[in-house]
């Protein structure tokens, strides 16, 4: 593979990288914002019924 | 390759071997921060503050007693079988951005239930290969699809809310962590367990006996999580390197996988768990960890910038 290949391969990946950050960091603000959050809280802080086998 | 280029390799090297040494240290001690409120397992309660508005990166119950945050996956179903939504933007993007930074690395040296398995792994007796089994890997995407993503936003009750199907009926961290310490703490909980526990109970019993003679059969086949970073094992920050140049092609490291996995033919493939066991096994050591943008240099590269003779 010639080093103009190489360097173009590496460039894709770290802008595949970058992106997938990106919108990781956009969905957990964006996720935050419409309150999901307090879904998460609400049901972490309350013994969790279905996971210990209760109902 | 210049001497700064050889000192840092050498450096990678030395890092790589000691972080994979030390694996069982730092699976302690991420068991440990995870589950940090140690005494609320003798007062049979559970953590209430605001830290459990952050997932933990590994898989483990939010109603064990010491968890200081919430279970990614049991969150996910939360969100998605709430009334108000049937996605959850939050805790996508949340393993999104860990699968990017560390991806399998997690399940290898961070997951409380990965460590579980290793330790239980290290029971003597007879072990069996699971190399034959390899198609069951795919089940654990389907279990991710189908338990953790459409069931709870599908199934629901009159007031649009949706089981947590994984946790309920799959998940063996909420026996484990949740109902086994909680029940020998409070009697109010011991008498309310019925025959969802004990169903459970019997597929905690079946990962515990799986995984005295299969190495990490839960990982490899179940896991919702497990399935979920292994998406991003290809592109992730954190990556295996082999160094073509010194490899002797002796396959010690092929034999050496429990996860089943060539490193030289797909050091970054998505079953790779980051354990070092190939690092290891190298008698040349050209397997080290690798941290960063940049990607592995191959021999090909070094051909081309004069680094080893053809």
């Amino acid at each position: 593979m010639k080093e103009s290949e190489k360097t173009n391969m590496q460039l894709k990946q770290s802008l595949i990288r970058l992106i997938l950050l990106a919108a990781g960091v956009i969905m957990v603000l964006f996720g935050v914002l419409r309150g999901e959050a307090g879904i998460v809280l609400a049901k972490a802080i309350r013994l969790c019924l279905e996971c210990v086998g209760i109902g | 390759m210049d001497k700064s280029g050889k000192t840092g390799n050498s450096v990678k090297k030395g890092i790589s071997f000691l972080l994979a040494r030390s694996r069982c240290g730092i699976q302690f001690l991420a068991t440990l921060l995870t589950n940090i409120h140690l005494p609320n397992f003798f007062k049979g309660k559970i953590y209430q503050g605001s830290g459990k508005t952050v997932c933990v990166p590994g898989l483990n119950c939010y109603s064990c007693p010491g968890a200081a945050g919430s279970c990614p996956i049991g969150a996910l179903q939360a969100v998605i079988g709430s009334s108000k939504f049937r996605f959850s933007y939050y805790i996508t993007g949340f393993l999104i951005l860990l699968g990017v930074l560390l991806g399998r690395f997690i399940c290898g040296f961070l997951c409380p239930f990965g460590w579980f398995q290793d330790l239980l792994h290290k029971i003597p007796g007879k072990k069996f290969s699971t190399k034959k089994l390899r198609p069951l890997r795919y089940l654990k995407y389907a279990v991710l699809l189908i338990l953790v993503l459409i069931l709870p936003a599908v199934i629901t009750n009159s007031a649009g809310m949706g089981n947590p199907f994984f946790c309920k009926y799959l998940c063996p961290q909420g026996v484990l962590e949740g109902a086994i310490p909680l029940a020998l703490a409070d009697s109010g909980i011991r008498s309310a367990l019925g025959n969802l526990f004990a169903w459970k109970s019997v597929v905690l019993i079946t990962v515990i006996v799986l995984s005295i003679l299969f190495y990490r059969p839960f990982c490899k086949w179940i896991c919702p999580l497990g399935a979920f970073y292994s998406l991003f094992n290809r592109v992730s920050l954190f990556q295996m390197q082999v160094d073509e140049s010194k490899c002797i092609s002796c396959g010690k490291c092929r034999k050496a996988c429990k996860m089943d996995v060539d490193v030289t033919q797909s050091p970054n493939h998505p079953e790779c768990i980051r354990c070092g066991a190939c690092i290891h096994a190298c008698p040349t050591q050209a397997v080290c960890y690798h941290y960063g943008f940049n990607t592995n240099k191959t021999k090909q590269e070094y051909e081309i910038k004069g680094d080893v003779k053809k």
